[in-house]
């Protein structure tokens, strides 16, 4: 692994040696500062997790919490949130320790090659689109019960889109109102 | 009686969660809160999507700032000390082994990365030997300035854009104070007309390791 990021830190190196030496546009001009050690203030990767399962006296300690230790300094609380839901299972199966398992760790799982997507009807956490009506994903898996047929005026919100359409070039986000 | 049921659910859920405000949209107290002077900071979204525009390129989105009006959107900008930066992990550990971390200053931004950061964790240095991307920062109300692709493969975008996030979330704030029992059909987008200062960085996969899953989450960070 060590040899691998190596090798392709020595071919990043090199390609950007060239970027600067044929790409005007690409080469630094003025003083850009650098320096110094930026401090933690927030994170985020799946929506709405640290606003619904966290208490507001720990909202700050999440966010300066790394991933890989969320689990152990929160599970216990999101599976409470979950008790106060009064959830049981979920449409993925997933019971109560194993939900609050997967929610806690606050990472975008992204699928390199095919679709990416926060769920489709088909693919789950595959990633996360423009377009996808996460909330409704995250209403059915915490309200659904095991058939997501269970309080349906709960588990999902009716907003089905964005009210301004996304684009198909680059940078895809539709211009500000 | 399931609505009783759920209903004192949804309560207990006040008393355990807390105040529920939106996606994630002002969930940072200590950059959100009265008297912040880092408004920069609050990620309201973050984006993990394949280009739909080439199938060998990953398009990464980090949103800030949310709820702006239009009114409010000539005028916001993103804070010269702050540090926004893509975490990758591509070996499952949760821990990251790629950065791409963007700065701001002078009406560019500059996106340094994908590159193995200087360590994992909370603290970060800018990793200013890797590849570096420029672009103008886009303002309120003009066409959008996107990066021409670098030689690595990147291109970038900075500036206000529509928020793409949707949610009535104006009904689940009365659902969750008990005041409605369930959402409105149709239901009201509580983010329509608002936008947020946005980052779009689109690398080539062939950068981001060769994992089949990565995990990926966002970070602002500030000197």
């Amino acid at each position: 692994m060590i040899r691998f990021n190596k090798i392709s830190l020595s071919l990043i190196a090199a390609l950007s040696l060239f970027a600067a030496s044929c790409d005007k546009n690409d080469t630094p001009t003025d003083n850009f500062d650098t320096s110094g050690t930026y401090i933690q203030n927030d994170q985020m990767a799946r929506p709405a997790v640290n606003t619904v399962f966290v208490n507001s006296a720990r909202k700050n300690e999440f966010n300066t919490t790394v991933p890989s230790a969320m689990n152990a300094a929160f599970n216990a609380q999101f599976q409470s949130v979950l008790t106060a839901f009064g959830y049981t299972q979920n449409a993925l199966g997933q019971d109560k320790p194993t939900f609050a398992g997967l929610l806690v760790t606050d990472v975008l799982n992204v699928k390199m090659n095919g679709t990416t997507t926060f769920f489709d009807g088909t693919n789950v956490l595959t990633g996360r689109t423009l377009a996808d009506d996460v909330i409704d994903t995250e209403l059915l898996l915490i309200f659904g019960g095991p058939t997501g047929a269970s309080n349906p005026g709960l588990t999902k919100d009716n907003v089905n889109a964005n009210d301004k359409a996304f684009l198909n070039t680059f940078p895809y986000l539709a211009s500000p109102f | 009686m399931k609505k009783k049921i759920f209903l004192s659910g949804l309560l207990g859920m006040l008393a355990v969660g807390g105040i529920i405000i939106a996606a994630d949209h002002i969930d940072a107290p200590a950059v959100t809160g009265p008297g912040s002077t880092s408004p920069g900071n609050d990620i309201t979204d973050v984006y993990a999507f394949q280009s739909p525009a080439d199938n060998s390129k990953m398009v990464f989105v980090v949103n800030t700032q949310g709820l702006l009006s239009p009114g409010a959107s000539a005028a916001a900008s993103f804070p010269s000390n702050v540090m926004y930066e893509f975490n990758i992990d591509n070996t499952g550990d949760n821990m990251e082994d790629l950065v791409i971390q963007c700065l701001v200053q002078n009406g560019k931004m500059r996106v340094y990365g994908p590159v193995a950061p200087a360590a994992t964790g909370l603290n970060s240095t800018v990793r200013v030997n890797g590849p570096v991307t420029e672009v103008a920062v886009t303002p309120y109300g003009a066409a959008a300035i996107n990066s021409a692709t670098n030689a690595n493969g990147t291109k970038i975008f900075a500036g206000p854009r529509d928020d793409p996030f949707f949610f009535d979330l104006a009904r689940f704030k009365m659902i969750i104070a008990g005041s409605a029992s369930s959402f409105n059909n149709p239901g009201s987008d509580t983010f329509a007309g608002t936008n947020v200062m946005s980052i779009v960085v689109e690398v080539p996969k062939s950068l981001l390791g060769s994992a089949s899953t990565i995990n990926v989450w966002a970070e602002t960070k500030s000197k």
